[in-house]
């Protein structure tokens, strides 16, 4: 079978990531802090899990919903689907942005399932609860990061179709942010900025990043080394506006219901 | 007894896990059969793989409430407990740096910014060159996230407002946009997503919080998170200067 060695590769690569993490810990904790563990083999158990879930997740990916996912990617892009029956367009060569519809639509699902999954965010939304004593739900995190996201890939993909500099759409996010902390509850801001960090790791990352390079290899005028990257920054801006919109949203219905 | 309690906490998890990933399934369902018009390819290896990701998910998450949880946040107490600030930094920058450096979405990132530099003209195109701009590239991320857990660690314990040091971030990123080359500046925005590990997020999550709720005066939930936002921004900074050094 093909599939043992591909689990063997997998979880070496797994253990090779955690190792330098564990490391650090158990170097700190035995040199520095000089204190035994509590706990010790339950914490050592969770690590155990901790590699053999990462691996077990990776693998199923790979064997599974990646290649899917970039076939998906490349026959939404392609110029046979794109243009149909357009063909006057297609020999032209002429790019309209409407003709990509189905690709924004795409970018947007894809974006909101697979941050549902991600595991980083149900991390930090299990953290979140217990922090704000269940005032922030899991799910209401994570719904808000994953349309955030959505949003942000959707944006992204037309972007990439109508060749517009990547820096122009995140400064003026950025002013958005800045504007959307003046107003928002104190208690959300910084988990509204991390959120925007833990959306892009194993599940959303190479899927959004196939779907970038196949859209920049397949637009006329575009350069899949120039034009293929940006999708990540999106995915990475627009959660910190959806949450705060979304403590925003949350203050002034409590207010309202008060009132 | 103890056996089938133990499964019984996974079974729930597990079942979690499976709702998570339906709407992944729900998308390929219907843009490969309704949009695309094409039957799906191999369903059954479809099913299995959805369903390894189910059980890796639901481990992970167990995992992380025996291991990764409990460990960061008591190294937070121990540090809090311990006073002493150059140690707890020290950890912090250890931290960052030590679970970046290896990281392969950085490997891989690295890689394609050296063909960009290659292709633009900064390096020579040879093997050695480029691997030597990755390395560099590598490096100076890994510097940068240690750099900012250790200023996130420090903003924790003094107190500073989070957004001040954001807006100053966001600002040093427009600044670095005027002046660094056009073909480094699509990487550097990435480079701030990628950088975050699954394993590095929960971790620095509970060292964050478990530092907020050890130290008097600090609320948990208005200073305990943040770091992971600094971990996604200096690297956009630190990577446009590294294009314009190497320029």
């Amino acid at each position: 079978m093909e599939l043992l060695p591909r689990i063997l590769d997998t979880l070496l690569a797994t253990l090779s990531d955690v190792l330098p993490i564990a490391a650090i810990i158990f170097g700190f904790q035995l040199l520095v802090i000089r204190r035994p563990i509590a706990r010790l083999r339950q914490v050592l158990i969770g690590f155990l899990y901790v590699v053999a879930g990462l691996s077990l997740f990776l693998i199923g990916l790979e064997e599974a919903l990646f290649p899917l996912g970039r076939l998906m990617a490349e026959q939404l892009t392609a110029p046979a689907f794109i243009f149909g029956s357009d063909t006057a367009a297609a020999l032209a060569g002429t790019v309209r942005w409407d003709h990509y519809l189905w690709v924004y639509l795409f970018a947007f699902a894809i974006g909101f399932s697979t941050t549902v999954a991600e595991p980083s965010l149900i991390a930090v939304a299990i953290k979140a609860r217990e922090v704000s004593g269940g005032a922030i739900g899991v799910w209401g995190l994570r719904s808000a990061v994953a349309l955030g996201v959505a949003v942000g890939i959707a944006l992204g993909t037309f972007r990439i179709v109508t060749g517009t500099p990547l820096h122009w759409y995140i400064i003026v996010g950025y002013i958005v942010v800045i504007l959307q902390t003046l107003f928002a509850p104190r208690m959300i801001v910084a988990l509204a900025y991390d959120s925007g960090g833990v959306t892009t790791s194993t599940v959303t990352v190479p899927l959004v990043t196939a779907l970038g390079l196949g859209l920049a290899t397949t637009v006329p005028g575009r350069s899949p080394l120039l034009d293929g990257f940006g999708l990540i920054a999106f995915a990475s801006l627009f959660p910190i506006m959806s949450v705060m919109a979304y403590a925003q949203l949350s203050e002034w219905r409590a207010r309202r219901n008060r009132g | 007894m103890s056996v089938k309690r133990n499964l019984l906490t996974l079974l729930r998890p597990l079942l979690d896990s499976i709702r998570d990933l339906t709407p992944i399934l729900l998308v390929i369902a219907f843009f490969q059969l309704l949009v695309l018009q094409q039957p799906i390819p191999n369903l059954g290896g479809l099913l299995f793989g959805t369903f390894l990701v189910a059980l890796g998910l639901a481990l992970f998450i167990r995992g992380l409430e025996m291991g990764l949880f409990p460990i960061g946040e008591s190294m937070a107490y121990a540090f809090a407990r311990k006073g002493s600030l150059f140690w707890l930094l020290t950890f912090a920058f250890a931290l960052g740096f030590g679970t970046t450096v290896a990281e392969p979405a950085l490997i891989a990132v690295a890689g394609e910014a050296a063909e960009i530099a290659a292709g633009a003209g900064v390096i020579l195109a040879t093997e050695e060159a480029k691997g030597r701009y990755a390395d560099g590239l590598r490096l100076t991320v890994a510097l940068s996230v240690g750099f900012a857990i250790v200023v996130g660690v420090l903003r924790i314990i003094r107190g500073w407002p989070i957004q001040y040091l954001i807006i100053g971030g966001y600002l040093g990123v427009v600044v670095m946009t005027a002046f660094a080359p056009d073909e480094i500046i699509g990487i550097a925005y990435d480079s701030g997503g990628v950088t975050t590990s699954t394993i590095t997020v929960p971790l620095v999550t509970a060292l964050g919080v478990g530092l907020a709720s050890s130290i008097k005066g600090r609320n948990p939930m208005v200073d305990g998170f943040g770091l992971i936002a600094f971990a996604s921004l200096t690297p956009m900074v630190f990577v446009m200067g590294y294009g314009m050094l190497m320029g």
